[in-house]
């Protein structure tokens, strides 16, 4: 038996024996795994700063602060999301307990990413730990020194057999496939997504998959180019460009172009400084396959602002592109790198066009002072996620399902959507053995009175929740009328 | 073929005729018109395809169908509304929301046991969401599909809902054209097949697959009640029904009363000879009449047991004493055999259940509330009904799909809608108040991060507009209450009042 199927087989053991269940203890993993990350910080922000050269307080910033807030939020409304759900009755079950149970899947498989190793890693373990499943987690070898902690320490904080790290690159990740799992939760590009889609389709397991595109930034010429271009400089290049939903490249009038370029400008140097390479706050990228990647995709565009690197500090220069056309190089996959694309567009009837002959990327955000414009944006375009006049925010408001669509994702999850996504929300109805003789209009020999009782049984719809209002406002005026009459003639 | 149909299809989609809510709502109507008018239709194809009869067609196909299409009718704005959501101290002035869309073009695949409800269920699901929809009723059930492809591009616009009838090869051509979501209702070998299809274009499907659902009677319940509820359950549509009952569990003590008690209430139902009752139906097919026959061989049916091959008739049987490694125990019956497995008691029910795949549906007949709670609370089911069968389906509240091995997605009322939906998270923010943003740029320091972590705090008030006006108005009639009484008292402490 390979390493990861013993791994596999001893959470499924662990999760079985029904340890995992209890609120109690899911509360109390929980806050172990905060602990984790308020004891090891410093453990973790020089994982991180050696994988991708972030300084302590960004890491808390992008990573932690967020990973935090998650288990604040689980740790408090447990008890609210694991709670039997009633929904609305019908005439027919109007005696009879009706609702929602969420229960735990059993055993799912999160595989990390390595451009947030953490936040992107442990928040959905947060999710399985609160949905009362065992959960083994793959971080992404390609971050390694940040894998490397999570390997050696989640353990000494997190039930071991319950919540293993396997670590591994392809070889392992794909033995762990072969495994059975009750969910699988990947975060990473679409091709891998497809074998991992693949593999689960062999055991019938659901899956959720956090995956890329291009971002597209429309950028309307009647709005405040200062502040959008403040937000957008820093949405780019947080992280290097490596955030899944950074801004892919810019749409905008040829009008405006040399503006956006110069505001971008001003805010490089304020940001970063003259010299991004020797400031702290700029990160690099995560390794030479990558280097080179997005080095190449420079091919045959014009270079507007930075553009130098060095190779052998994976670093590459906050990076504008200006005049750039749909058919360049930069525009054929998601960059992933601080290379900032503008593509001219006549306005926004031809931005939406070339919005829509792509795939439905992860993030789409829009820079306007005009309300009907976004409306229009938001409805005839799709995407994962819209925000208008800012970036990158909307992963912080937990109450927003994040997530993709078409190719850039299936499910979602942050709070109750991460919780949900790895429960199984079991349908119940609770009837009792009485009133059998109602029952009659269903069973044979069939008559056409019984077919008419049946009828009217099941396509009445009775809304409790309005019943209850009016039979409390009847109340209300019946007492006040009461007094009325009584006292106060 | 199945290609061009697609590609229309999308066109349509692409063109936006399907999104506006009075375009959905009227062929919505049009839908609930094609169901109103046609029904003797309907049930002729049935009778032929499966043997229905005519009151089981509506009773099991259309009322179900009916009461999703009023309800979507009546929902839509609702449905399709932006949903707000909970924001935190950095957004608290900015619009935050989910936001309904259509996903584009699905595909719904459908089954041959109700080949009306489990085909176009979904498909009312897929129109109310905006979509354009692929539907491909079972080629099992023949005349039902070809009456369907007569029928709905008469009632429906032809480009936005094509119907593609056609067997194996003509589904697994549709399989590799792209869809925005597929929706197969079957069996889990096919449902394999389904998903691995969607995974080349990274389609998110919904599986409605099967299983083998336990029914576990407990022994002081009052059997009569119960056995006439199962067998109601286990030999409509002549077994053929997805959450049907698959087997019994029960202790050996009460064995032979169920068994008495399912041999009378099939008397009192289908009459000494349930191969004249016009209320009892066949086997689709003479694959599924030896499939059925086969999980028989070796044993010997309690009630029952007899068939006419000639005619795809097998009489409701019941099976005493299975064993677990029985043929009859192996796969899902989908027949009229209801084999009985004794166990010695709730633990070793549970255990039976729990060594097995996750099944579609889940029974328990108990009056006791903590057999009935440890039930629930020690094994999983997509769905369950506790002191009777199947109704769980009907409720369309109720989220209908399984787990594991019975499938993946849910369905029915407004989960239908949000299954087929895209729920898009919309943060609307203002270029206004950009100094507050300084805490995120860099240069990054210990003062900027306690900052962000307090404005990420999110309040405990609940800002919803609803609750708002509730909480008013509620606090007026309180208010006016208060005052009322307050008058009552003075009044009543014998103070004179000169408005009087």
């Amino acid at each position: 038996m390979s390493r990861e199927q013993l791994v596999v087989e001893r959470a499924r053991r662990a999760f079985q024996t029904g340890m995992s269940k209890p609120l109690k203890f899911r509360v109390h993993q929980l806050k172990n795994l905060h602990r984790f990350i308020i004891e090891r910080r410093k453990d973790i922000a020089d994982a991180v700063k050696k994988d991708l050269n972030k300084t302590e307080h960004s890491t808390e910033l992008f990573e932690t602060l967020g990973l935090e807030g998650e288990i604040d939020v689980a740790v408090e409304r447990l008890a609210e999301w694991a709670a039997p759900r009633p929904v609305e009755k019908s005439l027919l079950t109007i005696l009879d307990e009706v609702y929602i149970q969420p229960e735990p899947l059993g055993v799912v498989l999160i595989i990390g990413a390595w451009n947030y190793p953490w936040a992107v890693t442990l928040q959905p373990l947060v999710a399985a730990i609160a949905a009362g499943n065992a959960a083994v987690v793959k971080p992404s070898e390609v971050s390694s020194h940040s894998a490397k902690v999570m390997e050696e320490l989640l353990p000494l904080y997190l039930d071991k057999e319950l919540y293993p790290v396997v670590c591994g690159g392809v070889s392992e990740t794909q033995e762990l496939l072969r495994q059975r799992f009750d969910h699988i939760f990947y975060t990473g590009n679409s091709t891998v997504g497809k074998l991992v889609m693949e593999a689960a389709a062999r055991h019938l397991t659901p899956v959720t998959l956090e995956l890329g595109g291009k971002s597209p930034c429309y950028i309307d010429k009647d709005v405040d180019l200062r502040v959008a271009c403040r937000r957008i400089t820093w949405g780019k290049f947080v992280n290097c460009g490596q955030t899944c939903i950074a801004p892919d490249y810019i749409l905008c009038e040829p009008s405006i172009q040399n503006r956006v370029v110069e505001e971008i400008r001003k805010c490089i140097t304020e940001f970063y400084t003259d010299d991004p390479k020797t400031f702290e706050d700029y990160g690099r990228i995560i390794n030479q396959r990558h280097f080179q990647r997005v080095m190449s995709l420079l091919e045959g565009s014009t270079v507007a602002i930075g553009g130098d690197s060095d190779q052998s500090q994976c670093y590459i220069a906050p990076t504008v592109l200006k005049d750039v056309t749909g058919g360049s190089k930069v525009m054929q996959e998601e960059i992933f790198g601080p290379l900032l694309p503008i593509v001219t567009v006549s306005g926004v009837d031809e931005a939406i066009q070339f919005i829509n002959e792509r795939e439905k990327p992860l993030a789409l955000y829009v820079f306007s002072p005009d309300n009907k414009l976004i409306r229009r944006v938001i409805a005839e375009t799709s995407s994962g996620a819209l925000v208008a006049n800012d970036c990158l925010v909307h992963f912080t408001v937990s109450a927003l399902p994040f997530g993709g669509v078409g190719n850039s994702g299936m499910g979602r999850y942050h709070s109750q959507h991460g919780f949900d996504q790895l429960s199984h929300l079991r349908a119940c109805l609770i009837k009792k053995l009485n009133l059998e003789d109602a029952n009659a209009m269903r069973y044979p020999p069939h008559t056409a009175k019984k077919l008419g009782w049946a009828r009217f049984f099941f396509l009445k719809r009775v809304n409790l929740r309005q019943l209850r209002r009016m039979a409390l406002l009847a109340l209300f005026s019946a007492m006040a009328s009461f007094v009325v009459q009584r006292f106060l003639r | 073929m199945e290609k061009q149909a697609v590609q229309r299809a999308r066109e349509a989609f692409l063109a936006g005729r399907s999104r506006p809510l009075e375009f959905r709502v009227h062929q919505l109507k049009s839908l609930q018109r094609m169901i109103t008018d046609r029904q003797g239709e309907i049930a002729t194809a049935l009778k032929q395809d499966i043997n229905r009869s005519q009151y089981d067609t509506p009773l099991f196909e259309l009322i179900g169908l009916e009461n999703e299409i009023s309800l979507a009718v009546s929902k839509l704005a609702q449905w399709a509304a932006p949903r707000p959501v909970e924001r935190n101290l950095l957004t608290i002035s900015d619009q935050a929301y989910i936001q309904p869309e259509p996903l584009g073009v699905v595909l719904i695949i459908g089954a041959w046991n109700y080949p009306w409800a489990l085909t176009l269920q979904p498909l009312v699901g897929a129109i109310a969401a905006g979509n354009a929809a692929v539907v491909k009723p079972s080629e099992l059930s023949e005349y039902s599909a070809s009456l369907l492809k007569a029928l709905l591009p008469r009632y429906l616009d032809q480009e936005l809902y094509p119907v593609v009838c056609g067997g194996v090869s003509e589904t697994q051509e549709l399989l590799r054209q792209r869809f925005d979501h597929i929706f197969y209702t079957g069996n889990c070998t096919v449902g394999k097949l389904v998903m691995e299809a969607a995974a080349r274009h990274l389609t998110p499907v919904t599986l409605e697959l099967g299983g083998k659902s336990p029914c576990y009677i407990d022994k002081d319940v009052d059997l009569r009640v119960a056995c006439r509820r199962i067998t109601w359950g286990k030999f409509v549509n002549c077994g053929q029904t997805c959450i049907a009952p698959d087997y019994i569990l029960c202790e050996p003590s009460i064995q032979n009363r169920v068994v008495e008690g399912i041999r009378q209430t099939l008397l009192e139902f289908y009459g000494p000879d349930p191969k004249s009752s016009p209320d009892y139906g066949r086997i689709i097919n003479q694959r599924h009449f030896n499939r059925v026959m086969t999980l028989l061989e070796g044993y010997t049916a309690t009630v029952g047991g007899q068939s006419d091959a000639s005619q795809r008739y097998i009489a409701p049987t019941v099976v005493k004493d299975v064993p677990p490694q029985a043929r009859l125990m192996q796969e899902e019956i989908f027949g009229p055999l209801l084999p009985i497995v004794t166990v010695s008691d709730i633990d070793d029910a549970i255990h039976f259940i729990n060594e097995r795949e996750k099944p579609l549906a889940l029974y328990v007949f108990s009056s006791n509330k903590k057999v009935i709670k440890r039930m629930l609370a020690e094994t999983t089911s997509g769905g369950v009904t506790v002191n009777d069968v199947i109704m769980h389906y009907t409720l369309s509240s109720l989220p209908f799909g399984g787990v594991g091995q019975s499938g993946t997605g849910r369905y029915h009322g407004k989960h239908t809608f949000d299954q087929f939906s895209h729920h898009r998270a919309c943060l609307v923010k203002s270029l206004g108040m950009e100094e507050i943003n300084v805490v995120r740029y860099p240069p990054q320091n210990h003062q900027k991060v306690r900052r962000v972590r307090l404005a990420m705090r999110t309040p405990l008030v609940d800002f919803s507009k609803g609750t708002y006006i509730w909480a008013v108005a509620a606090s007026i009639v309180a208010l006016g209450l208060l005052v009322a009484l307050t008058v009552v008292l003075i009044l009543a402490a014998g103070v004179s009042c000169t408005c009087l």
